[in-house]
């Protein structure tokens, strides 16, 4: 028997200022689960924690916790607490008094807030810090407090809103396996929002993909990353080459001008689809051995392996390769039917997949981009 | 949503006491001793138009001494060690604790016939000079005033530019004398103008400095109004359209001062 | 350059300090003549008869009564006025209300003076009263009131939004929130803005001269004296009331400059660990 989900969202709309953020939105999360919701700045997942922590009314729609409505109950009434993207801890306070915040409010004895407080600092290594100011700490401490001080309250369900955003990358990866760990000790469910696919891959039970305000695909990390639902899941879950293509038979699709055997079935005869090949399920042979070859218009060295862009007939694909090849060669593209995934056509068809604009500086100056972006999101949400 | 009801007694009290004061200026300026309307009062804000004119130039010409005198000053205040910026800062705005009035009346001690500088001038062997009762004085009253609005957002937007720019523009070929023309002053630009706004305002409208180091020769338009309200000339409604008049010059002086700065935070920088 | 800079210096701190060294100087006049430019020997006779003048007392109590009214109701007034400015979505809204806010400030002192004085003489008239100390009290707020909230709003908006949603997300009602999160985080602002409405009060003229009816007011009584003769007590109760300033700007920075060395330390400390 299926259990209740500890939260549910169903038929949820927002806007902001006549902006819809949200739009048809339902979701479920059971008791346990580590979800995380993934996308791009402006998707709507922050939005969509804010929804179920109290702090946003939705125009539409009805939010359940253990199957009550809780759409009028405040934020200070929910069982539910929040971990800030910049941690909000107060800086009036030290870190015991942080932690011991919201025992005190919900009036405690202090003996028991001692233990408890304790034993939390304890289990994020900040043993011997009671007494810092907030202030005094590094980034990582002060995630850990944020951490603690959400924790003690034994909350059903933990909203963690870009926790390790500030977090540099050596920092971050270290604070991933942690919270990890600390969700399968407590069992406590953990809503974690990113827009950092790795994270988002390596963290989570269920990956809640969201683009404009709707849910683009929900499923395992595998299931997403090898059964991407559209071009945008396929363009935003790791690199992915995205071709135009045509579904001939069951199990035979046509593209780039030639036949290739596939694994999917059920489509119409000669329905047009997206055809999705991951880099590195492509590989190099001499180009007399397969159909699809192609000049090498681009080689960047990335450690475990090679970035090699090939141009086939005016379309760059982008090939992972351990073995390195010179620009100007023409090498053979070979790809195995496993690795070939077949997707309807979406509104996001032709807008990713394709890597003839590709270079490094242009994905970094993106990143950027999506950072001031989510500055500048998080501004708008605090004026609200 | 609680917030906004904290909102609602300040407001209140705001329009109340500053918002309907003004439309009661509007209405008195247009309106007779019986209370209908006229437009004599406005006719007759004509004849002060002298007066009007010198609180312009006075003003003015204050406003402009005291930014040239106060750059230089800031801008060494903003190069040195930070303790010694505090110091220097607090040192400017020190005599701004000192009352007013007093201030002013320690000028008149200074500034007489027989007064401390001409007998200090005397005892060199220079000949006295006179100086109390004279436009000079009033300018230099309203310099003295005010010096200090100016300093201060000048000061404040000097420490605000980051070396790493001055460096740049050095990098970029820039020499000293280009660097200052071109990134240091311009980028000081909203503090010469948050300086000017707040030396020209009082300083145009006093009449305090003007009644005591200019003599009776020397009125300027806050002479004019205190007289309609409180003075011989009692006049309410002329007081009302003078007030208006003067109102709304300032206006456009601010709005013609403000289209070189769209920082509508201001103000921040004293204390 | 750098002695052209320092020689530039002095000259405008003289300039600056001149009147105010003349001022102390003849408090200590020993002259009965009351002479505003002869120094002819040092006496403090002016301090005593200071404390016996009922006048200049009872004006100086005035305006100390004024002052802390003032500098209350408007801290008060203009925090809350400050936290309803921040939760305003409509920009218009705030547009509107933060040009309301900045009138007292832009329009000259005079023209503020001379609407109020129309205000409360129409209105008083209507219940037979007269102008004085409630009218003096009420234009003070007013003055004081946009200076509050230059003070309390910025340290509203350095404040990390996220604190109070945090404190209500650990269980706290919004006031409690309000109480015992946002109210911590703006006390420095909100004691900067109630310092400056007690000193604004305290030296205000302008204002007060048109608002006071025969209320005296100390700034009002050495006002009325400038037309004649200043009294030399006068320049005593300044240097009194300076000196009381002066050593009160000193503790004040004292302290200041203690907490920000203590916070230059805690921030070093705090690399280290990170290190």
């Amino acid at each position: 028997m299926e259990k209740e989900p500890i939260i549910a969202l169903k038929d949820i709309a927002v806007a902001f200022d006549g902006e819809p953020v949200l739009q048809n939105f339902s979701l479920s999360i059971r008791d346990g689960e580590f979800v995380t919701l993934l996308g791009p700045s402006g998707c709507g997942k922050t939005t969509t924690l804010r929804i179920i922590g109290g702090f946003v009314m939705p125009d539409k729609g009805d939010v359940f916790f253990n199957g009550k409505r809780i759409n009028d109950v405040p934020p200070y009434k929910r069982e539910v607490n929040t971990i800030f993207q910049k941690y909000a801890l107060f800086p009036h306070l030290n870190v015991y008094d942080n932690v011991a915040f919201g025992m005190r409010i919900h009036k405690r004895p202090e003996k028991e807030i001692h233990t408890a407080v304790k034993e939390m600092l304890d289990m994020v290594n900040l043993r011997g810090f009671e007494h810092r100011n907030v202030d005094r700490l590094s980034g990582g401490q002060q995630q850990r407090v944020a951490i603690a001080r959400a924790l003690v309250n034994h909350p059903k369900v933990l909203l963690l809103d870009e926790p390790l955003g500030a977090l540099d990358m050596k920092l971050r990866k270290d604070m991933q396996v942690e919270l990890k760990k600390i969700q399968q000790q407590t069992g406590i469910t953990f809503l974690f929002v990113t827009h950092d696919q790795e994270e988002a891959l390596s963290m989570s039970d269920t990956v809640v993909v969201m683009d404009n305000g709707c849910i683009q695909q929900i499923g395992t990390p595998q299931d997403i990353y090898n059964e991407p639902k559209n071009a945008f899941v396929a363009d935003f879950i790791g690199e992915s080459n995205i071709i135009d293509g045509t579904m001939r038979e069951d199990f035979l699709v046509e593209f780039a001008g030639c036949k290739f055997k596939c694994v999917d079935k059920g489509f119409r005869k000669d329905e047009p689809v997206d055809v999705v090949i991951r880099p590195e399920d492509i590989d190099v042979v001499a180009p007399e051995d397969s159909p699809l070859h192609g000049v090498v218009t681009n080689v960047t060295f990335k450690g475990v392996h090679n970035e090699i862009i090939v141009d086939v007939h005016g379309f760059k694909w982008m090939v992972q390769s351990i073995h390195y090849t010179g620009v100007g060669e023409r090498i053979g593209l070979e790809i195995g039917p496993d690795d070939i995934h077949i997707m309807h056509k979406s509104r996001y068809s032709g807008s990713f997949g394709d890597y003839s604009t590709f270079s490094d500086e242009m994905e970094e100056d993106i990143m950027t981009t999506e950072e001031a972006e989510e500055a500048d999101e998080a501004k708008q949400e605090a004026a609200e | 949503m609680k917030a906004k009801r904290a909102l609602l007694p300040y407001l209140i009290w705001m329009l109340l006491f500053t918002v309907v004061p003004m439309f009661m200026v509007l209405f008195f300026a247009f309106t007779d001793k019986a209370g209908t309307f006229t437009l004599e009062n406005m006719r007759q804000v004509g004849q002060y138009s002298n007066v009007f004119l010198r609180s312009i130039w006075q003003g003015a010409l204050a406003t402009v001494i005291c930014l040239l005198l106060s750059y230089p000053l800031a801008y060494s205040i903003a190069h040195m060690k930070f303790k010694t910026q505090n110091v220097m800062i607090m040192l400017v705005m020190l005599p701004m604790w000192m009352n007013f009035l007093l201030r002013t009346y320690s000028w008149m001690t200074l500034l007489e016939d027989n007064g401390i500088l001409n007998n200090l001038f005397a005892a060199l062997g220079l000949p006295r000079v006179h100086m109390i009762n004279t436009a000079g004085a009033v300018v230099l009253g309203m310099i003295y005033n005010y010096i200090p609005y100016m300093i201060l957002p000048l000061y404040t937007v000097l420490t605000k530019i980051d070396n790493s720019v001055l460096e740049a523009a050095q990098d970029l070929g820039a020499n000293k004398a280009q660097v200052f023309a071109r990134v240091t002053l311009p980028m000081s630009m909203p503090g010469i103008i948050s300086g000017i706004t707040m030396v020209f305002v009082p300083a145009v409208s006093t009449f305090i400095i003007s009644k005591m180091l200019g003599g009776g020769g020397n009125l300027l338009i806050g002479d004019v109004v205190e007289m309609q309200f409180l003075g011989s000339a009692y006049n309410p409604n002329l007081g009302s359209a003078i007030s208006l008049v003067l109102m709304v010059l300032i206006i456009i002086c601010m709005g013609i001062m403000n289209q070189f700065d769209d920082d509508d935070e201001r103000g921040a920088m004293m204390i | 350059m750098k002695t052209v800079s320092r020689i530039y210096m002095v000259l405008i701190f003289l300039f600056l300090y001149a009147p105010i060294f003349v001022l102390i100087l003849f408090s200590f006049n020993d002259s009965s003549a009351m002479s505003r430019s002869v120094f002819s020997g040092f006496s403090l006779r002016w301090y005593s008869r200071l404390f016996q003048d009922r006048l200049i007392m009872e004006a100086l109590g005035n305006t100390l009564v004024i002052a802390v009214v003032a500098a209350a109701v408007s801290t008060v007034l203009g925090t809350a006025g400050a936290i309803g400015i921040g939760s305003l979505k409509n920009k218009w809204m705030r547009r509107v209300t933060m040009n309301v806010t900045n009138l007292p400030m832009v329009n000259p002192e005079i023209v503020t003076g001379v609407s109020m004085m129309l205000l409360f003489v129409i209105s008083t008239r209507a219940v037979g009263a007269n102008l004085g100390m409630g009218s003096l009290i009420i234009a003070h707020i007013t003055f004081c009131l946009p200076y509050v909230i230059m003070s309390v709003r910025p340290k509203l908006m350095q404040m990390d939004p996220h604190l109070y949603e945090a404190a209500q997300d650990l269980g706290c009602a919004p006031t409690s929130a309000f109480f015992k999160v946002v109210l911590p985080q703006i006390t420095p602002g909100i004691i900067t803005g109630a310092i400056m409405a007690f000193t604004l009060s305290i030296d205000d003229f302008v204002i007060s001269y048109f608002t006071s009816g025969t209320t005296q007011t100390l700034p009002i009584f050495i006002y009325s004296m400038t037309r004649k003769r200043i009294s030399p007590e006068i320049n005593a109760l300044s240097t009194v009331l300076f000196a009381a300033i002066l050593v009160l700007l000193i503790v004040v920075n004292a302290r200041q400059s203690v907490i920000t060395d203590k916070a230059a330390r805690l921030q070093s400390e705090a690399e280290e660990a990170e290190a």
